[in-house]
């Protein structure tokens, strides 16, 4: 389990999150949802350690840490809006990159990889370069990127917003199925439809701070 | 045709001299005008990274701020002043690597510039190193965006190749020069001219082969 207490967030003299607290369980979907501006996305972006909290602290399994401790152990992977695979590498290249560099051989790497690209229907796709795929295959090899290193919380930020509006059922699909793989997952989005389909908790961050957590 | 004849050997010997120039030039420049751009774009808050950058700043304002003939005076005859005593073509070779990696650090910022921020983010939360992240993800996509750029710098080194005889060698313009005045004719500046023709198109044709073979992505 996997907690944020009294996260405090300020741009200039604007508070986007003030006093936060959240609960993300393990192997459960946690929904982010709120207005846009309401500091869902930097939300997220505290968690995965891109942008520093000015206040609050983590608490990992009962034990206090930092989102940057929490990267070096691995246990956070962040699936972006814009997906952010690297356009120089193949499907698998991105996929065994990260494993790679950090000690997991070049053939445990693309075994685990290849297993990868076979639950997410990719393995057509494993030595075609991202420009060629489509939003919704782009999305997936994020997932199996993130993946790739055994994350145990996958964070996605807004994972419909870049995708053809008819696709989002079977997004839904497959955060479920990574999900009954025992993932715990937080997904930040702005569609509450979505979250409904998704979600087993809901957070609320509403603008200027309030906020509400309901299970 | 007999005159053409007896000034070519003069001629080619100065194109040795000019390619000489040419390539030991790229082959310093290229490596080291990558190092100082990624001086150039970290964001180290310490003393110690600022100061570094500070000092790059400098680096690339001299170089870029005075002209390449007056650098190489100062770098064969200033230098040995202060003990550093160059030969002739070292002298050449160390001005050239230095002014044209001071062009290429700045033609990589705008490369780097160039690679989203998100690029930098994904590789971060991998798990990957400042250096890994340059090495296998940013730096390639940042050849391939400069390869255009590049393409003209490449092609004015040639030109700037010329600029040697200041400080006493012979390249393909100076050996022309000297048989104009020798011979009164121009004939062997037109044969120069042809000659930079034949190696800025063998550049050119060699610069889309290089763009062809990045253009496996986009």
């Amino acid at each position: 389990m996997l907690e944020l207490k009294n996260i405090t967030k300020r741009f200039g003299a604007q508070t986007v999150l003030d006093d936060l607290d959240v609960t993300i369980e393990d192997q459960k979907t946690l929904a982010i949802v709120g207005p846009s501006g309401a500091g869902k996305t930097t939300l997220l972006r505290i968690i995965a350690g891109l942008t520093p909290a000015d206040s609050g602290t983590m608490v990992y399994n009962g034990a206090p840490t930092t989102a940057a401790a929490l990267r070096k152990q691995g246990v956070i992977g962040v699936v972006f809006q814009g997906f952010e695979l690297f356009p120089n590498l193949t499907v698998l290249k991105n996929i065994t990159l990260a494993p790679t560099l950090q000690g997991v051989s070049a053939a445990a790497a693309e075994r685990h990889a290849e297993r990868l690209l076979a639950q997410l229907d990719l393995i057509a796709q494993a030595d075609a370069y991202p420009y060629s795929l489509s939003g919704g295959q782009k999305q997936r090899v994020a997932i199996a990127r993130a993946l790739a290193l055994d994350p145990q919380v996958l964070l996605y930020d807004e994972p419909t917003s870049a995708l053809d509006p008819n696709l989002r059922q079977s997004v839904a699909e497959l955060i479920d199925s990574v999900k009954q793989q025992g993932m715990t997952q937080v997904v930040v989005t702005h569609d509450m439809e979505f979250a409904k389909m998704v979600a087993d908790a809901t957070l609320t961050v509403a603008k200027q701070g309030s906020e509400s957590n309901e299970a | 045709m007999s005159y053409i004849n007896s000034i070519m050997p003069a001629l080619l010997a100065g194109v040795k001299m000019t390619l000489g120039v040419f390539f030991l030039t790229l082959i310093g420049a290229i490596p080291l005008g990558m190092l100082v751009s990624v001086g150039l774009i970290q964001r180290g808050k310490n003393l110690f990274a600022q100061a570094g950058k500070a000092l790059l700043e400098a680096y690339i304002w001299i170089f870029r701020g005075t002209p390449l003939l007056l650098q190489l005076i100062f770098v064969f005859y200033g230098l040995p002043l202060i003990g550093i005593v160059f030969d002739r073509f070292s002298a050449v070779i160390f001005t050239f690597v230095l002014n044209y990696a001071a062009y290429f650090a700045e033609i990589y910022r705008g490369g780097f510039g160039a690679v989203e921020e998100g690029q930098f983010e994904a590789a971060t939360v991998l798990n990957m190193t400042r250096w890994q992240t340059l090495r296998y993800v940013v730096i390639p996509q940042v050849l391939k965006i400069v390869l255009p750029s590049m393409g003209n710098e490449v092609i004015n080194l040639v030109k700037d190749s010329s600029l040697v005889y200041v400080i006493g060698l012979g390249d393909l313009l100076r050996a022309g020069e000297v048989a104009t005045s020798r011979d009164v004719t121009l004939v062997p500046l037109v044969l120069v001219a042809i000659l930079y023709l034949i190696m800025t198109l063998l550049l050119t044709l060699a610069q889309r082969r290089v763009e062809k073979a990045f253009s496996y992505y986009k």
